[in-house]
């Protein structure tokens, strides 16, 4: 039985690395919620979609799905945008022709 | 064309609402109009933007309800108490106002035809969504474009929401959708009741020997009760997406 009560307050207002995709956009060029990113803490990779995101910081959050680890911060502040990726060893972004619009790989999803 | 729309870098564009009606007792379907929109893959959201008289701006992100193949973008809002920009999409946004739209965003969440026929592989297995309330929404999108291109990838919906009334795109859903009702069931009703759990998984979605791929969507709390219990059947975990939708006061 699953009960969909039970999340503490933070964890229930958690998101996607899907919710960082928009402002990340205004720094690349191509989509990264797709991108692998290889954590810096643990080692596990895992695309940027997977990722947990916290939003209610004044900057969004990207936690990695394996060890929770701060991966990415991106935030803006007068005018500009703030983009921290010291928790990311590794970023492969695919590129669009490559990505053909779709989902990149298989080996890359949520709780893996 | 869509391939396009994840291209290049993102700019705020004006949204002129042509239309909005309730959809729902708490969800309303509202119509955009967006000059110079580059076309979105199904699955894909927009972030909106509102800003006050005085410069203070809100953002907050809503999947796209309606497939590539529409000219205006559809998204379904649903009203939370005391929710910022939900009470004000729904309540005062009136047709030939305008708000700031970004998008499309995402190429992990998404789901088309196109992309099935380029990967013969991928796109042979069968897709199972599984929606909570108002993340029914990205899948509408999905549905609409798979019956419109005519796709054979074999597509089923699991949807789960709190009764009859609540029921979001009725007109878009057939035989591929089973529906359950988690709080007033009528007499007479001849779907799923209750909240979706591991025996009703096993019940109405594809088995994990068929190898499906999965995209969950909802309230984060529904979200991740439902993945957990995917898992649990023999899913592989790298097979289920998800959308989280943030907090829901009101369970789905
Ligand atoms: C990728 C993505 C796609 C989405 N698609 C859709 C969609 O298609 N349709 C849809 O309806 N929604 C969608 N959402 C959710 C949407 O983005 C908003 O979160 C939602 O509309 C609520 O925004 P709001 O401003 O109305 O509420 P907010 O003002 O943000 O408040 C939300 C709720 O949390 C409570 N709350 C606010 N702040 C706090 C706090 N600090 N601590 C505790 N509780 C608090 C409020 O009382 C309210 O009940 C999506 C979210 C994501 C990330
Ligand atoms: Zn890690």
């Amino acid at each position: 039985m699953t009960d969909p009560v039970t999340l503490d307050p933070i964890a229930a207002r958690r998101l996607d690395g899907n919710a960082a995709g928009g402002i990340l956009a205004e720094v690349f060029a191509v989509d990264v919620t797709a991108a692998r990113s290889r954590c810096a803490g643990c080692g596990a990779t895992s695309m940027l979609g997977a990722h947990h995101v916290y939003a209610d910081a004044p900057a969004m959050v990207l936690r990695c799905p394996s060890c929770t680890g701060m991966v990415l911060r991106v935030g803006m502040r007068e005018g500009r945008i703030l983009l921290d990726l010291s928790g990311s060893r590794l970023l492969e972004i695919p590129m669009p022709a490559s990505s053909g619009g779709g989902p990149a790989t298989e080996d890359d999803g949520e709780l893996g | 064309m869509a391939r396009a729309a994840v291209q290049r870098r993102l700019t705020w564009l004006p949204a002129r609402l042509v239309a909005t009606s309730a959809e729902s007792p708490r969800v309303h379907r509202l119509v955009f109009d967006v000059p110079g929109w580059s076309g979105h893959l199904p699955g894909q959201h927009v972030d909106v933007r509102l800003t006050a008289e005085d410069g203070y701006t809100a953002e907050r992100s809503y999947s796209l309800a309606s497939p590539p193949e529409v000219g205006e973008l559809h998204l379904l809002v649903e009203r939370l108490e005391d929710g910022e920009v939900s009470s004000y999409l729904t309540g005062e946004l009136s047709p030939g106002d305008l708000i700031e739209l970004r998008g499309p965003i995402g190429g992990y969440f998404v789901w088309s035809a196109a992309a099935d026929q380029d990967d013969r592989d991928t796109g042979r297995r069968p897709v199972q969504l599984v929606a909570g309330g108002a993340g029914v929404s990205p899948f509408t999108a999905m549905l609409d474009h798979h019956r419109r291109r005519e796709s054979p990838t074999p597509m089923q919906l699991l949807y789960s929401t709190r009764d009859e009334s609540e029921i979001l795109a009725r007109g878009l859903l057939g035989p591929e959708t089973t529906i359950t009702l988690t709080r007033d069931v009528p007499v007479g009703w001849a779907g799923e009741t209750g909240r979706v759990d591991a025996a009703m998984l096993l019940r109405c979605t594809v088995k994990p020997g068929d190898s499906p791929r999965i995209f969950v969507c909802g309230p984060t709390a529904f979200a991740e009760s439902t993945a957990t219990a995917l898992v649990d059947l023999g899913h592989e975990p790298t097979s289920i997406r998800i959308e989280r939708f943030g907090e829901s006061k009101e369970p789905s």
